[in-house]
């Protein structure tokens, strides 16, 4: 009896929605219920659905420290202190939102790395691969701005530096660098700035990317493992993929087990190590900003040392710009460079694999010596690892076309 | 029907025109929101001339005033200091101050200064922006085993002698900058106009 009349309420309401909006469903349809992703995808799939859940979480703690955060230079550093210590469980949200930060860079270089193996940015798919790359790019300004932030010695000579890489620009370079600061050094002015913009532009940017992306994808379906076309063999009754199902419940189901898994290792950094020795909480941004005293050892985060390390390996101050520049806008060419017939690593040669573990590794070693104070030794295994880095997309043509490749299966391959 | 009687050329032209019109409209639009990232009225207050009383300074020191929130160094250089200058132009970049955009025309010479003792020097790195440290002694250092005196930046090693000019294959591209100064009187120094504007 009482379930009738619930059902009876649902359903009017549901009945209501669908007049007044008929679109509603079929979108949850289109990119949910009846989204068919092909059925093999394995643990290289995770890391998207956790790059949504790390923005969720950043926009989520973001909103709460911004109710106790001052965006002013006499403020900031005492204001994210006071989070820390006065505000009842503000040290859970910073500590979310920090470790959120470089969680979040996690899941998008472990995203971007899946891509890679499968050729997930090969035709069609160059504008979800662009589309991301954009997104990326945003998100290194959104980290950058946001580490200003709490005003600590770190935050004051890393925005120093990185505002500084724009007076290289030749003739208009130092007007630039004033323009970018609102003052003629890095101040309460460019502090507030940087707030704005943490906190309102680059969050709707990315908003909007994020969604781009989403659709992009949904237009030319998920790529697989075995970068196989599932749409190539349908059910002729239906016209579904027989190697497609359905997202939602599916996938949602999967990618819940992900979170899950994903969220015990990041309470576990929260909880006992948040600033994961130095690498995810810098120790000098521990004392507030002094314009006078520049830290012994300036670097940024993690997430940016493998750029660092190139910049520094440079020795001409507008060429290092550039090349760091380049390292990072050069992922924009990936779709375009690759010439393999095939889209996955499963059935591309030596050299491939070869190329790619030679790639991650000088990725990696140049992110461990951005992080050092850059002995000779250092500089010249930098010089020899951005050779690479660039060798690596550059020569990309030859060797993705003179590389062995295994015939491609007709359907996905699946162990149960 | 909704063919007949429309004028294509006028629609063209008005679609045209009320582009352009737009257009220019949005660039004017556009001109405050750019302008309001250039430095406020306060901000130039804050970057007013600053006076250095140079009466206490002793020979081979160094004092730190603060304009626009930059060190600004004012150094009494030793005779040996001074003297050995000149010998260093071989392993630097711009000896000759070649780059316009780095000091006034007053200090284009070896010293790079008004007076050849009393040197005045933004302590800014020129590459990214860090405060190199003052090694004045004219011994040999781990970074240079012929050190003449001058400033090691411990970000990424750049080196500058004691006319704040920088080193051959360091980072940083151009010389130290000299700010606009004059003397006052032989122990004031004011930093940050290149003459008393009453004077003139």
């Amino acid at each position: 009896m009482s379930t009738n009349i619930i059902n009876r309420v649902i359903g009017s309401a549901n009945d209501w929605m669908q007049e007044r909006a008929p679109g509603l469903s079929q979108w949850w349809d289109r990119h949910a219920a009846k989204y068919y992703a092909p059925k093999n995808f394995n643990f290289w799939y995770f890391f998207g659905s956790l790059a949504l859940l790390m923005f969720v979480n950043q926009i989520l703690t973001g909103i709460w420290l911004t109710m106790n955060f001052k965006p002013s230079a006499a403020e900031a550093f005492d204001s994210v202190e006071y989070i820390m210590r006065d505000v009842e469980w503000g040290w859970l949200i910073r500590y979310m939102h920090s470790t959120g930060a470089s969680a979040f860079f996690i899941v998008v270089y472990l995203h971007m790395f899946r891509g890679l193996i499968y050729g997930s940015y090969q035709k069609p798919r160059e504008l979800v691969w662009t589309l991301g790359v954009v997104i990326f790019l945003a998100l290194m300004a959104e980290a950058f701005f946001g580490y200003v932030l709490p005003w600590g010695q770190m935050s004051y000579w890393g925005a120093q530096v990185i505002t500084s890489l724009f007076s290289a620009v030749p003739v208009i370079g130092p007007d630039l660098v004033e323009f970018i600061r609102g003052d003629y050094l890095i101040s309460d002015v460019t502090l507030n700035r940087f707030f704005a913009l943490h906190v309102i532009a680059v969050p709707f940017v990315l908003a909007g990317l994020i969604y781009l992306h989403l659709m992009a994808l949904h237009e030319v379906g998920s790529n697989n493992p075995d970068g196989v076309d599932i749409k190539k063999v349908k059910d002729k009754a239906t016209g579904i993929p027989k190697d497609g199902i359905a997202f939602h419940p599916y996938y949602t189901v999967k990618d819940l087990f992900g979170t899950s898994f994903f969220l015990m290792i990041f309470a576990f950094i929260i909880f006992f190590e948040p600033s994961v020795g130095g690498w995810f909480l810098e120790h000098d941004n521990f004392s507030p900003a002094n314009s006078m005293v520049t830290p012994q050892h300036i670097k940024p985060v993690w997430y940016f040392t493998p750029y660092y390390a190139m910049l520094r390996a440079i020795p001409d101050k507008l060429l290092g710009v550039i090349v760091m520049g380049a390292a990072t806008l050069i992922f924009f060419a990936v779709p375009w460079l690759d010439r393999s017939k095939v889209k996955s690593i499963r059935y591309r040669g030596p050299i491939t694999k070869i190329m790619l573990t030679l790639f991650v590794i000088s990725f990696c070693v140049l992110g461990w010596l951005g992080a050092q104070s850059g002995s000779d030794t250092q500089k010249l295994v930098a010089q020899v690892l951005t050779f690479f880095y660039f060798a690596f997309f550059f020569t990309m043509p030859i060797w993705t076309a003179v590389d062995k490749t295994k015939p491609v299966p007709e359907r996905v391959t699946f162990d149960h | 029907m909704a063919e007949q009687g429309i004028n294509h050329g006028r629609r063209r032209f008005l679609t045209a025109t009320t582009a352009v019109v737009g257009g220019v409209g949005g660039v004017f639009a556009a001109v405050p929101f750019i302008k309001a990232w250039q430095p406020s009225a306060r901000a130039q207050t804050a970057g007013a001339p600053v006076i250095a009383d140079i009466s206490k300074l002793e020979v081979g020191a160094r004092v730190i005033k603060m304009w626009r929130g930059q060190p600004v160094w004012i150094i009494r250089r030793t005779s040996d200091v001074v003297e050995a200058l000149s010998a260093l132009d071989g392993r630097l970049k711009d000896a000759e101050s070649d780059n316009l955009d780095q000091q006034p025309d007053y200090a284009r010479n070896e010293t790079r200064s008004r007076k050849p003792d009393i040197a005045v020097m933004v302590g800014i790195c020129t590459h990214l922006g860090c405060s190199p440290t003052f090694v004045p002694e004219m011994l040999p250092q781990a970074f240079d085993s012929e050190w003449k005196g001058g400033f090691y930046c411990p970000c990424h090693n750049s080196r500058f002698d004691m006319a704040g000019r920088v080193y051959k294959n360091v980072p940083a591209p151009d010389n130290l900058r000299i700010p606009p100064y004059f003397f006052i009187d032989d122990n004031t120094i004011l930093i940050g106009l290149d003459a008393d504007p009453k004077a003139a």
